[in-house]
């Protein structure tokens, strides 16, 4: 009741703004380790709106895992509330978290999390497994989300068949299969090279400029945090910063400039001649 | 999640890694393929025994000299003295409902043929031995009461001895020693097998009582009396007058155990069923152990699969799993573990027990309460061994399932 003559009054105010799908209210986590008690967030509050791009940032212990296991609803919060899609679910029971988790948020891991010896297409179909719907239903919104990330053709293939950035493009086409309306990413590029991890933001901004799909990502490196919209600063607990990003990258851009495989190929080419003149070189005097 | 979907899901699974599946399914096959055997293999041989007792003649009724009470009906020789055929005879006067009785008095003897020698048993009857054991002549015939009466020294041989003394030769009319009595063979007898405790049945030589007794032996008593009643009903019901019939000629005192032992052949059934019951239930029991040792291998490898699989538990989790799913999950993977098991054991069973009675000409009877129990026990032994290993997976911390190495 009280939330909605706050919307009233916030929808009569001069900004038009769409309400938040993610909000932290003084949120604290501290872990109980006996005699130790760590405090992993202390009063952070946040709000993240439809169709966002947010990089959080900060080194180890700094409260960014914390904050991403709370807003996955893996962990809750030990005071303060968390508001997913106006829905406070900080006091929620176990079963109805995951429930949520399977509606409403993809998962993107740093290690692709893949099944092994199970095909794309049954990976991607794991979140819909636990979404109650029939096995034909399953199988097509399989299909869909993995031609959403361009590997229609891969479908059939396990892990152990695709490069690294086709296995995280498989987990986050697993990850959008239930049509959440939230993406949360790991350090989805940790362990991709850079040209791939440059074909990953491509794919992330992409569907955050077409689908409207709000995205929130982990990193600790700040090339990566450039593809994103705004940045959260962390550091001991709590929120330091909250900026937009300056001069951000469009990852359509960087590629171009980036060599492509070939070029690698051709580049490695060239060196290997190039050495193989001088030790031929050395071996004559 | 629904079951069939569940079911799926645990196929899959168990499918990602089908070495270990099937090598854990090994202790269970093992468990259950000997149980079905045992119990297979028991109850052929408890059919046999009662086929061979309905051999012996449904309203046959068995006097053993002697209160030895280790029941059956072999006595062995010797000990009691007092069951004489003036018993039997009283037997047939007083009790109507017994319609024929022969005696036996039994004794080892060489027998000498040519060159060829052999020793074997030798009884002591009357010829309606034969029509109350249903056991006719293939060739001759047997001796006749005159003889009995005479107390001549002929015999009838049973195949056995035929082949052994005489080989191709024809036996009829031929002279044989016993003992060191010359004694001509009448008829050989048809072939009956090994009896139900594995006796050659044909290696025996009957001749007249009277002169076992008073030339062979000289024992003026005898070892049984084989008698048979009107009907089955008859042969049950003809104990009681018959044990008092006796208790009053041998002077036994109200209270004292006989000196005799009576069986009908109902009796004999009932006991080698009970004999035959006990054993297979052990053997069974025996074997069970083995099925528990199948189910403690797949709690241990689906508590290493658990292990194992901690990411993967991890990241169901992270999209959407509760943790009744995952316990589910991994208490189906154990059931279907343990089913499979159990159908494979069952078949390997059957094949195990044909095989066997192949072997030994014995049958094999499948039990079809065997096999229900089977599938039971296996499903059991999967819920049992698998719900530990289950509870395990779905209490994980998903964040940490998810950082796990």
């Amino acid at each position: 009741m009280a939330e909605q003559i706050t919307s009233a009054v916030e929808s009569q105010q001069t900004t038009v703004k769409a309400k938040p799908v993610i909000r932290l209210e003084n949120v604290y986590k501290t872990y109980d380790l006996g005699e130790i008690q760590v405090q992993a967030l202390r009063g952070v509050s946040l709000e993240i709106y439809e169709g966002e791009f947010v990089a959080v940032m900060g080194p180890s212990g700094s409260g960014k895992s914390t904050v991403m296991n709370i807003l996955g609803c893996l962990d809750r919060p030990t005071k303060g509330r968390y508001f997913l899609d106006g829905v406070d679910v900080s006091g929620m029971a176990k079963e109805d978290l995951a429930r949520i988790r399977n509606r409403k948020l993809g998962f993107v891991f740093q290690q692709f999390n893949l099944l092994s010896r199970t095909s794309a297409l049954e990976n991607v179909e794991l979140p819909t497994v636990y979404a109650g719907i029939s096995p034909e239903e399953r199988t097509k919104h399989a299909m869909e989300s993995l031609t959403r990330v361009g590997l229609a053709s891969r479908a059939g293939h396990h892990p152990s068949q695709l490069s690294g950035g086709q296995q995280q493009r498989v987990a986050i086409a697993r990850g959008l299969v239930n049509r959440p309306a939230i993406l949360l990413a790991d350090e989805p590029t940790g362990n991709l090279d850079s040209r791939t991890s440059v074909e990953i933001m491509d794919i992330l901004q992409t569907l955050n400029n077409e689908q409207g799909l709000t995205i929130v990502l982990v990193t600790h490196e700040p090339d990566i945090a450039q593809y994103a919209k705004r940045t959260l600063e962390f550091r001991d607990g709590k929120l330091r910063r909250d900026s937009l990003v300056q001069d951000r990258l469009i990852a359509q851009e960087v590629l171009k400039t980036l060599p492509t495989a070939e070029q690698q190929a051709a580049e490695d080419a060239e060196d290997n001649a190039r050495q193989e003149k001088l030790t031929a070189a050395e071996a004559a005097d | 999640m629904d079951f069939m979907n569940t079911f799926r899901l645990a196929l899959r699974a168990l499918s990602r890694n089908k070495m270990r599946s099937a090598l854990t399914m090994l202790g269970i096959v093992i468990g259950v393929g000997a149980v079905i055997a045992v119990v297979s293999i028991g109850q052929g041989a408890q059919y046999l025994v009662q086929q061979g007792i309905q051999a012996m003649g449904t309203n046959a009724v068995f006097i053993a000299a002697g209160s030895n009470r280790a029941g059956g009906v072999r006595q062995g020789y010797g000990g009691v003295k007092t069951l004489t055929m003036d018993d039997l005879n009283a037997i047939l006067r007083e009790i109507p409902i017994i319609k024929q009785a022969a005696p036996s008095v039994n004794t080892r003897q060489q027998v000498v043929y040519g060159n060829q020698n052999w020793n074997t048993s030798v009884t002591g009857t009357t010829p309606n031995y034969f029509d109350i054991r249903t056991w006719p002549v293939q060739a001759g015939s047997v001796f006749s009461d005159e003889e009995v009466d005479l107390a001549e020294n002929v015999c009838v041989i049973g195949t056995t001895v035929s082949k052994i003394l005489f080989v191709d030769e024809n036996p009829i009319g031929k002279t044989i020693r016993i003992g060191n009595l010359p004694f001509r063979v009448d008829g050989v007898l048809e072939s009956k097998g090994q009896s139900v405790v594995g006796q050659d049945q044909d290696d025996v030589i009957f001749a007249p009582y009277t002169t076992v007794q008073r030339k062979i032996s000289g024992i003026t008593w005898l070892q049984f009396i084989n008698a048979s009643a009107v009907s089955q009903e008859a042969s049950v019901a003809s104990v009681a007058p018959i044990t008092s019939l006796l208790r009053e000629r041998h002077r036994i005192r109200a209270g004292d155990d006989p000196d005799f032992l009576i069986r009908t052949q109902s009796d004999i059934a009932d006991l080698a069923n009970q004999t035959q019951s006990v054993m297979t239930m052990l053997l069974g029991g025996i074997a069970s152990v083995s099925l528990v040792v199948g189910g403690i291998g797949i709690m241990n490898i689906m508590l290493v699969s658990v292990t194992e699989r901690t990411r993967e538990i991890g990241v169901r989790m992270a999209v959407g799993a509760t943790e009744a799913d995952v316990r589910m999950q991994f208490l189906v993977e154990a059931v279907t573990l343990s089913m499979m098991g159990g159908a494979i054991g069952i078949i390997f069973g059957l094949v195990g027990s044909a095989l066997i009675s192949n072997l030994l000409t014995w049958p094999t009877l499948i039990s079809g309460k065997a096999i229900v129990a089977a599938v039971i026990f296996s499903a059991a032994v999967g819920i049992f061994f698998g719900y530990y290993p289950a509870r395990k997976a779905s209490q994980l911390d998903p964040i940490e399932a998810l950082r796990y190495e």
